[in-house]
């Protein structure tokens, strides 16, 4: 048989261990499939299928993952592939080594083959900061995909990957998969190495996965996980079988709805859709809560000083002597660094770049990036304490559905803005899902609206078990775009 | 479209020379505005009462994180040198640094 574009990897790994596909035709299938489609979309930066072919000709079926490829954002390393977090001023390096992450996939049979599009450096919300080009949301061409992990949630969205993985700083793996309308996890802070991801801000980054379905995540989240010698801040944790939980019912779990995440303002076609998810979740079983997260309004101020200032630090190693590009002009050691930077940096890197330097700047330091340390532990606490009082906390994963290329390039707070409801999740350092809970009509197009369950930390297994109830109890991801198809 | 001119002013050329990055007039232009406005809006924060609260760098705390003092092997130097934009005899090359 040959392949069918929007596969889950559960349902793939049937048809290649009953040898109704062997992994080359499943490759051969996505290559004509990225053919086809991709030139319209824009996931990929670059992919190399031939490779891949030969290592699937050996694949181990018998491991989890075997034979199944998988997609990988430009800003984690995979060994002799290109790696520049879609930045010029990696031009030209090549990975020399595997993440942790993607080792590990690897180990548990998985390919990966291509590198998919983002906002340079994961600074940015609609993957219109790729140095290389924008990609397009597989819903409505004229409208971005989300971002920072935005080719990676369009990818998956439009049948040219099976799953990729994305990274989320504040909201770069669920925001896309929102508005791409795909299923996006992000760990909890620790679950999953970060070596090998290039950091953008150290005390938030996670790496996760973008899937078709809420299972998939938890099978590749089995692969993943895990404490990593290379990466102090992954934790030593009792294994676990992130899946195990799936297929049970929701009787007894309690729902928190926080108020502060439903106020005015809201695409009236987001509101209702999750305000029906929600019942749908009562249908279930679940039992709803009325919460407060009373400092969900400094999220966003607090995030772009921590983010920005951790962003300062770890770009300072880009500076045109160990690798990646280096400016011809220079004349001497700080003329390098200065104009391989102007040169290798986009706009929006360079304006993180100057907000991290002046909150860490002398005389500022306390009143920026310490202030905003001491916010954080507020907004932890809110969590804290709401998690005493339920399971799983529910939300939109973004005020609006995809909006227009080029709409917010000029207003960066416009931009961030946009975040509002994934942020405070990487502060806190907790888990959280985003999955397909209908559609808004904007413009005569129905676009996709993310459904956002957050969990305690550590708490993956519960969150999983949710999605999966409220996925399997609707039709939401099985409706495909059909623009591009 | 009018826009409101933000309150915070922001030294760009400044801050631009502590991080090593060279900016053209029309960045400065258009960043001085921009980060004004972001710094308004973090401004919200100093409503908050935060005497007494701990910060947090981490969400997650770990403490003391070490590994095994075992021998490993490591990226050979003629990997790392390959990735660099210039360099000889199993060196980095930077233009001269002292006259």
């Amino acid at each position: 048989m040959s392949f069918i574009p929007f596969q889950s990897i559960a349902a793939t790994r049937r048809l290649l261990r009953s040898k109704e596909i062997s992994p080359v035709e499943l490759l051969e299938g996505l290559e004509q499939r990225i053919a086809s489609v991709d030139s319209s979309i824009g996931a990929y930066i670059a992919r190399d299928l031939e490779t891949a072919k030969k290592e699937a000709a050996t694949a181990d079926l018998s491991k989890p993952l075997g034979g199944i490829p998988i997609g990988i954002k430009d800003a984690i390393s995979v060994s002799e592939q290109p790696l520049q977090s879609a930045s010029r001023i990696l031009d030209g390096y090549t990975a020399p080594y595997d993440a942790t992450a993607v080792a590990h996939l690897r180990a548990a049979g998985a390919i990966p083959f291509g590198r998919m599009n983002m906002d340079e450096f994961a600074m940015g919300s609609s993957t219109e900061n790729s140095a290389f080009h924008p990609t397009r949301n597989p819903w409505d061409l004229n409208r971005i995909p989300g971002g920072s992990s935005g080719g990676s949630a369009a990818a998956v969205a439009s049948g040219t990957a099976l799953a990729t993985l994305g990274s989320d700083t504040g909201g770069s793996i669920r925001q896309p998969a929102a508005l791409c309308g795909c299923v996006g996890l992000k760990p909890t802070y620790g679950r999953v190495s970060r070596y090998g991801l290039i950091a953008f801000a150290s005390s938030l980054d996670q790496i996760g996965p973008l899937t078709s379905t809420v299972e998939d995540s938890g099978i590749l989240l089995n692969a993943m996980a895990g404490k990593d010698p290379h990466d102090s801040t992954s934790l030593e944790l009792p294994d676990e079988d992130f899946t195990a939980e799936i297929g049970r019912d929701l009787k007894g779990l309690r729902i928190g709805v926080p108020k502060e995440y439903f106020v005015d303002g809201m695409e009236p076609g987001v509101r209702s859709s999750v305000d029906a998810a929600i019942k749908q979740l009562v249908s279930l079983g679940a039992e709803p809560v009325e919460i407060s997260l009373p400092h969900t309004e400094y999220a966003v101020a607090v995030y772009y000083i921590i983010a920005t200032a951790e962003a300062s630090a770890n770009l300072a190693r880009f500076d045109g002597v160990r690798y990646g590009r280096r400016s011809p002009e220079a004349k001497d050691l700080l003329s390098l660094y200065e104009k391989t930077r102007a040169e290798g940096f986009g706009r929006e890197v360079k304006r993180r770049i100057i907000l991290g330097t002046y909150v860490l700047s002398s005389g500022y330091y306390d009143a920026y990036y310490l202030r905003a340390q001491k916010v954080r532990t507020l907004i932890r606490r809110d969590f804290d304490q709401a998690f005493t009082k339920v399971d799983a906390i529910v939300s939109p994963t973004s005020p609006e559905t995809a909006f227009r290329l080029g709409e917010k390039t000029d207003d960066p707070l416009k931009m961030y803005l946009a975040d509002i409801f994934t942020i405070a999740t990487n502060l806190a350092g907790i888990c959280g899902l985003s999955l397909p809970c209908g559609f808004s009509n904007r413009d005569g197009v129905d676009l996709p609206v993310g459904l956002q369950l957050l969990g305690r930390p550590f708490g993956e297994s519960r969150l999983l078990r949710i999605g999966h109830a409220y996925e399997q109890s609707t039709d939401w991801h099985k409706r495909k775009p059909g623009q591009i198809s | 479209m009018f826009t409101e001119v933000p309150h915070h002013t922001i030294d760009v050329p400044y801050l631009a020379r502590l991080a090593r990055l060279e900016v053209t007039p029309e960045e400065i232009e258009i960043f001085g505005p921009q980060l004004g406005r972001i710094l308004d809006h973090v401004e919200q924060m100093n409503k908050l009462d935060i005497s007494g609260i701990e910060p947090t760098a981490h969400a997650i705390t770990v403490f003391d994180v070490i590994r095994g003092d075992s021998v490993t092997e490591s990226l050979t130097k003629k990997t790392i040198l390959e990735n660099a934009p210039h360099n000889a005899n199993g060196l980095f090359v930077v233009p001269k640094v002292l006259d």
